[in-house]
């Protein structure tokens, strides 16, 4: 096992600079970096220019310019943004702060209430309960998160205010404007409702693959073995059922997070969320490719993390799994 | 004769389906005795399996079971769910069909015998363990002691049946339902497995019910046979007399399509059995067989004494001898 993720992690590094260079080469095609530098400064002199080329490895062969690129990457020498002249990192570390934040409580409420409720239809599948659930799952799936969104920002701020004087909850950024420092309650009365807008996506999604995949594990033969032993049933439904069912949800659930970290871009956007979403569209509409790169790169590397968690959560789970 | 362990009485299970009510079981009357190797024969949708997880209560909720079975004395009909758990695994436990699906794959083999122990003798986890492993050498694994912390995966067919046989005699049940064991295993296989069951019934006395549709199966290890068709048991005898003069068309007709050396051509029975939400009236084996009547249209026909065997058709007596099948 520990070989095995040792290996892994020893592939990671090919596979991103494999991929890194092909982002590379789709930015540098599909946009103009250096034309954007120039919208965006178009007073640069021909010295500034140049400077910018050789920093960013823009240099007109791609393949020497990808490595330029990785090594003033790797150094550290990362280039500062074309707009403003910033630094990259601590708005990337900030954007990803903000994104695991808010990423990390829809998922834990999501996964929660999802599995509980995908539990509740499978145990009595056809009953007053499931309809319900799956009914709901399916209305929760089916609205748009900017559609939820709006509606949750009308009813809980704007109506709210119009009610009760004064609105439950705030609709944009992370904190207050000009508030400084660390306010955990604060802060969570401004992920609210981001946090809930993400959430019911997760808990529709989640009801669903959990009740089919429990409904599978419930019809299988090993848990009428499991009920001819006389044990309890919910013994029964716990250590026979739970661990089986369980096993695709978590698989998917590991890579879900992964794609969570590239920002939920819909959401962010809409309660001006200052994440990795809203982090790629600025940088993207103003074709910063010295924000660009980095962005891309995290990206990668979280998909690749999590899907290695999704591989061990599986074999560890599942013993017919051998990781070799 | 020796002491009844289980008395089933006017046994009838019926499915709520959305084409109306199904009786898969109309009035099954069987007796197992302590010890005895019971054959249990039909063919698919006769009603064996269904009656005997009514009588381990593992049936879905929506089956309606009516009449009585009585384990030990103890009526499990209309038991309550606590007292049914309390007997499933302890006095009855049951041998199901497909071993490949029949453990559960995430957990060790060990375990899922140790679990069975632990769930009705008061076993510390080191002594069930302990006992895990000697269960896993009686029914005949080797290496018992390092095959207990694999998974299922790693045993084939036959060695699955072995261990799902290991967990059903875990706590030394008086009854021990064995559902067609061999009917997905390898014929080599098939006959191992049937004198895994032999063994555990010798040597811990334990009276055996054979389900199966294998009347070979049946000639090899049973005591007494009790046939079925559409629900209901239509003769019973011991293996001796059954095989050697047949009184029931139907178990004459199963006896006859049976391969046999020096036979050129088999003898099916003609039909197809009957579709159990319109079963036929009176003696449901009428539209197949050659000696039917119209006496056999009307009532149901019990089962009653016929030589030394108990049958249930209402002409036995007018019939023809059966050749001898032994």
């Amino acid at each position: 096992m520990f070989r095995y993720i040792l290996r892994r992690v020893a592939w990671s590094i090919p596979t991103l600079l494999i991929v890194t260079f092909l982002v590379y080469l789709a930015l540098r095609i599909g946009t103009d970096p250096v034309a954007s530098y120039k919208r965006i400064n178009p007073r640069a002199s021909r010295a500034k220019i140049a400077e910018y080329i050789d920093v960013n490895g823009l240099d007109p062969n791609f393949v020497q310019g990808y490595f330029k690129w990785l090594k003033n990457f790797v150094t550290g020498e990362w280039p500062r943004s074309i707009k403003g002249r910033r630094e990259v990192w601590p708005a990337l570390k900030d954007a990803m702060a903000n994104t695991l934040r808010l990423g990390s409580a829809a998922t834990v409420v999501g996964i929660f209430f999802g599995l509980i409720a995908g539990v509740l239809a499978a145990l009595r599948p056809g009953g007053k309960r499931d309809v319900f659930i799956n009914t709901s799952a399916f209305v929760g799936i089916s609205i748009p998160p900017f559609i939820s969104a709006i509606m949750f920002q009308l009813l809980f701020a704007v109506y709210w205010q119009k009610w009760f004087g004064e609105s439950l909850f705030p609709t944009s950024g992370v904190y207050p404007a000009g508030h400084t420092g660390f306010d955990l309650f604060l802060m969570l009365k401004f992920m609210a409702l981001p946090t809930l807008v993400v959430a019911i996506q997760i808990i529709a999604t989640y009801s669903r693959y959990m009740r089919s995949s429990l409904l599978d594990v419930l019809n299988s033969d090993y848990m009428r073995t499991a009920r001819s032993k006389g044990i309890s049933e919910r013994r029964v439904l716990i250590k026979h059922g739970m661990r089986n069912a369980l096993i695709p949800v978590v698989t998917i659930a590991a890579l879900d997070v992964g794609s969570i970290v590239g920002g939920l871009i819909i959401t962010e956007n809409i309660f001006s969320y200052p994440g990795m979403g809203l982090y790629f569209l600025k940088s993207f509409g103003e074709g910063d490719f010295p924000l660009l790169m980095p962005w891309m790169v995290v990206i990668v590397a979280s998909v690749l993390f999590f899907n290695l968690i999704a591989d061990i959560s599986y074999a560890w789970l599942d013993p017919r799994i051998r990781l070799e | 004769m020796a002491e009844k362990v289980l008395e089933i009485r006017d046994l009838h299970v019926t499915f709520d389906t959305p084409s109306g009510p199904l009786e898969a079981v109309r009035g099954v009357d069987l007796d197992v005795s302590a010890g005895e190797l019971l054959g249990v024969v039909g063919e698919s949708g006769s009603g064996k399996s269904v009656s005997f997880l009514a009588t381990m209560g593992l049936l879905p909720a929506r089956a309606r079971v009516t009449g009585s079975v009585l384990l030990a004395g103890e009526q499990l009909i209309g038991a309550s769910a606590k007292q049914m758990r309390s007997v499933r695994g302890r006095l009855l436990s049951m041998i199901f069909q497909d071993p490949l699906s029949a453990l559960n794959p995430v957990h060790r083999i060990g375990d899922q015998i140790s679990e069975m122990l632990r769930s009705h003798q008061n076993l510390s986890a080191r002594d069930a363990d302990k006992r895990a492993v000697e269960l896993l050498d009686i029914v005949g694994i080797p290496q018992p002691g390092d095959r207990a912390r694999q998974y299922p995966h790693e045993f084939s067919g036959g060695m699955r049946q072995r261990v799902v046989i290991a967990i059903a005699i875990a706590n030394n049940p008086k009854v021990l339902i064995a559902d067609e064991p061999t009917t997905a295993l390898d014929v080599t296989v098939q006959a191992q497995i049937l004198e895994v069951i032999e063994r555990v019934q010798e040597r811990f006395g334990t009276a055996v019910v054979l389900i199966t549709h294998d009347l070979g199966v049946i000639a090899r290890v049973a005591d007494r046979v009790n046939v079925m068709y559409a629900g209901r048991n239509v003769e019973q005898g011991t293996i001796e007399s059954l095989f050697d003069h047949p009184s029931h068309p139907y178990t004459r007709g199963l006896l006859a399509s049976l391969p046999r050396p020096g036979k050129q051509r088999l003898k099916p029975i003609t039909g197809f059995p009957p579709n159990m939400l319109n079963p036929p009236s009176g003696c449901a084996f009428h539209t197949r067989c050659e000696y039917a009547a119209d006496i056999c249209k009307g009532e149901m026909p019990p089962l009653v004494g016929f030589g030394d065997l108990q049958t249930a058709c209402v002409r036995a007596k007018e019939l023809p001898k059966s050749e001898s099948f032994v």
